[in-house]
């Protein structure tokens, strides 16, 4: 799905991501854990192609079509029509436009990017309920401003609820469990456990384990500094919990 | 399709109707106003109107308070009318106008006759000096409402024009005021009797064709007591390399318990990337709410017009009369806009209500322009202004001038003003939720725009978000 190579990225001429190497398959639950500041959620928006990073060495490939291809020329928005998502951690707000449309324009343009047509926004509107019951949401949230006034647990949802209605092959969810009580967890947890298929693939970004126990991952990976310092299975997640990440940097 | 080609096509309306038009020599003298009032059988009173008005214009001087910065305009290099000539002075039947003509108004979405006009509004077509006809009048006078060009109006209701005519916008107001009364060709005119709702929308759709002349309109809108009425105003203009000018006055009285709504899509070819031609809309549109209980809003979307200088403005003399104003200015290129409105409270619990939302890309300026005036007289009168602009790019500028002037101290005055920038941020979620740049600022904008968008007629805000939606295209880089 996705093969990262040695990625190095700056944020304003501060390198951020040191040599990053991680490979995707569909199907995969990844997750990234690290301490704050280790570079987590810039990973997420290199791949998702913010203008404000800037990629300075290394390759990211995403398959396009049949086969992995680079992906350094693409406009974000043509990174999210080819199927990457980002769950931001902090949704942004966009005074003025209801979520029906915002959702209602997005879909369209990711379907016509698919060479699929339009659809209507009454019958927009009743295919966007089904996947409100999946994230227990009220439908009058449909006619709010997106993300105005919305609580924390409530914006987290509406990324969810984006990614149920834009069924992406690559979802990257950055700290979705941040600032979410332990219902609003499972909640959100149900919803990305519910579109896990044999297509695509999840990368969680997170700092605490506590997400794991609801969103099983197949690979854990801790970034430090930078850089991928340690890999492996669920295991890893539970022992981060009880050692804390100095244990691994120790280990350095 | 090239880049030229592209930045051509941002503005759809900037053809060119190929007809003879007839004009009169350039330049303004008290002979070229008798010529006009002759050509057109005014009466007497009308010609003195004028002739006193052209004397008082005489005397003062261009106004030099305004942001924007005008180029000096040569008044005797301008023609003040200039008709299609094969125009009759009256038709039977709007069938039987030049089909070039009808031909201009379906380009630009206007059709006509009578198989293909719209239904549910009565348009009025005004084309550079004259109105060709107007739809669905039979069906307005068996409600007995007269809605017809300004000059039929002089001609068959010469008392109601004569009362009305100046009433709201003396000819002394203003530089452009004046020289609007001196010189005006046409307009429309619409009377709503007493007690009548009016079955359809009325409006005017104003085009100029003519090179180097200046359009110069006039309406007048008078809602009895308790009518109703909703009137809509389009305008553009071909795409030319000299600046024209349109100077237009609109009045409107507006009577107990009576109300109107007047909604403005102003798209006037605005020049192009170097601020090179364009039109200079220079307008004075004012209403009066002279009735108890009687209410009139304005809602305009200025999208046009290389300088545009303009305050839809409402005389709340009625006890509890009601005014607003709702407006989105959006101004890219060179383009400069000075707009904003005046309430003037004169009338006990009198309201109004001011939402401005200026937008301004690449070198433009928009000035938001606003005076609040709460009169002795008006106690308990409330006034809420919200002026927000909103920058896209770092070369345009945005100001706002809102004078504030109480003189009853049981009067509530709120102003809210905000300047935004759309935010890096706001566009990389867009961006990835699948919008290009271009869609992502226009729902940005719209979104900024929607309260003022929501109070127009549905079609009008269709075609308001499309014309944003157009302007925006290429403003972006």
């Amino acid at each position: 799905m996705i093969e990262i190579e040695n990625l190095h990225a700056n944020v304003e001429n501060n390198e951020i991501l040191k040599g990053i190497n991680l490979k995707v398959n569909a199907g995969e639950v990844h997750a990234i854990m690290g301490p704050n500041g280790s570079g987590k959620s810039t990973l997420a928006k290199v791949i998702a192609g913010h203008p404000a990073y800037e990629k300075t060495q290394g390759s990211i490939k995403f398959q396009l079509s049949s086969k992995l291809e680079d992906i350094d020329e693409l406009e974000p928005d043509e990174r999210a029509k080819a199927g990457i998502f980002l769950g931001f951690q902090y949704p942004i707000e966009i005074p003025g436009v209801t979520n029906l449309t915002f959702l209602h324009e997005s879909f369209n343009q990711i379907c016509e990017a698919q060479g699929l047509d339009p659809i209507p926004e009454e019958d927009f509107r009743s295919f966007v309920k089904s996947k409100l019951e999946l994230l227990e949401m009220n439908e009058s949230f449909l006619d709010r401003p997106v993300n105005e006034g919305f609580s924390g647990g409530e914006k987290k949802k509406n990324e969810i609820l984006q990614m149920a209605i834009l069924n992406p092959r690559l979802s990257l969810l950055d700290e979705t469990d941040s600032g979410l009580d332990i219902d609003a967890l499972k909640t959100v947890a149900k919803g990305v456990n519910a579109l896990k298929s044999k297509r695509n693939a999840t990368i969680l970004v997170t700092h605490y384990q506590r997400l794991l126990n609801y969103i099983e991952p197949d690979y854990v990976h801790v970034l430090y500094k930078g850089r991928i310092v340690k890999s492996g299975d669920k295991s890893l997640a539970l022992e981060l919990e009880n050692k804390g990440y100095d244990w691994i940097i120790n280990e350095l | 399709m090239n880049f030229e080609e592209k930045v051509n096509e941002e503005y759809k309306y900037g053809f060119e109707t190929n007809i003879e038009s007839e004009e009169f020599p350039k330049g303004l003298n008290e002979e070229i106003i008798r010529l006009l009032s002759e050509r057109k059988n005014e009466p007497q009173w009308l010609l003195d109107f004028r002739l006193k008005a052209y004397q008082k214009w005489l005397k003062m001087e261009h106004p030099q308070w305004q942001y924007s910065k005008i180029p000096p305009i040569d008044f005797q290099n301008l023609y003040y009318y200039a008709r299609p000539k094969t125009q009759k002075a009256k038709y039977d039947s709007l069938d039987d106008v030049d089909p070039e003509l009808l031909e201009t108004f379906e380009k630009l979405g206007i059709p006509l006759t009578e198989q293909k006009r719209l239904t549910g509004v009565a348009v009025d077509a005004v084309f550079d000096s004259v109105s060709i006809g107007t739809t669905h009048y039979e069906e307005l006078e068996k409600h007995g409402v007269i809605f017809c060009s300004i000059s039929e109006a002089i001609e068959k209701y010469p008392e109601l024009v004569k009362k009305h005519l100046g009433s709201v916008v003396p000819a002394s107001d203003n530089y452009y005021a004046a020289l609007n009364s001196a010189v005006f060709s046409d307009g429309s005119f619409c009377y709503i009797p007493k007690g009548v709702t009016c079955p359809m929308d009325l409006s005017t759709y104003f085009r100029i064709n003519a090179k180097e002349t200046g359009q110069f309109e006039r309406t007048l809108i008078v809602a009895e007591e308790d009518s109703f009425v909703r009137y809509l105003e389009g305008c553009t203009a071909p795409q030319r390399d000299e600046n024209q000018l349109h100077a237009a006055i609109v009045e409107i009285v507006v009577m107990d318990n009576a109300e109107v709504k007047y909604s403005t899509v102003q798209n006037w070819y605005a020049g192009d990337k170097e601020g090179k031609g364009g039109i200079y809309n220079f307008v004075t549109k004012r209403g009066i709410c002279k009735g108890v209980n009687s209410k009139l809003s304005w809602t305009q979307v200025e999208a046009g017009s290389s300088i545009t200088w303009k305050y839809p403005s409402c005389i709340l003399k009625g006890d509890n009369s009601q005014g607003s104003f709702y407006s989105v200015a959006l101004t890219n290129n060179k383009m400069q806009a000075d707009t904003g409105t005046k309430m003037i409270h004169i009338g006990k619990n009198t309201r109004s209500t001011i939402i401005s939302k200026g937008i301004s890309a690449q070198k433009s300026e928009n000035v938001y322009r606003g005076l609040v005036k709460v009169m002795p007289s008006a106690s308990g009168a409330r006034n809420f202004s919200q002026c927000d602009s909103m920058l896209i790019g770092d070369e345009c500028a945005a100001n706002t001038f809102p004078y504030i002037d109480v003189k009853n101290n049981t009067a509530t005055v709120e102003h809210e003003a905000s300047t935004s920038k759309i935010s890096a941020d706001q566009l990389f979620y867009l961006q990835q939720r699948g919008l290009d740049m271009e869609k992502a600022i226009s729902l940005i904008v719209n979104g900024f725009c929607k309260e003022v968008f929501k109070t127009l007629p549905l079609e009008f805000s269709v075609e308001a978000v499309k014309l944003i939606e157009m302007k925006l295209e290429n403003s972006v880089g």
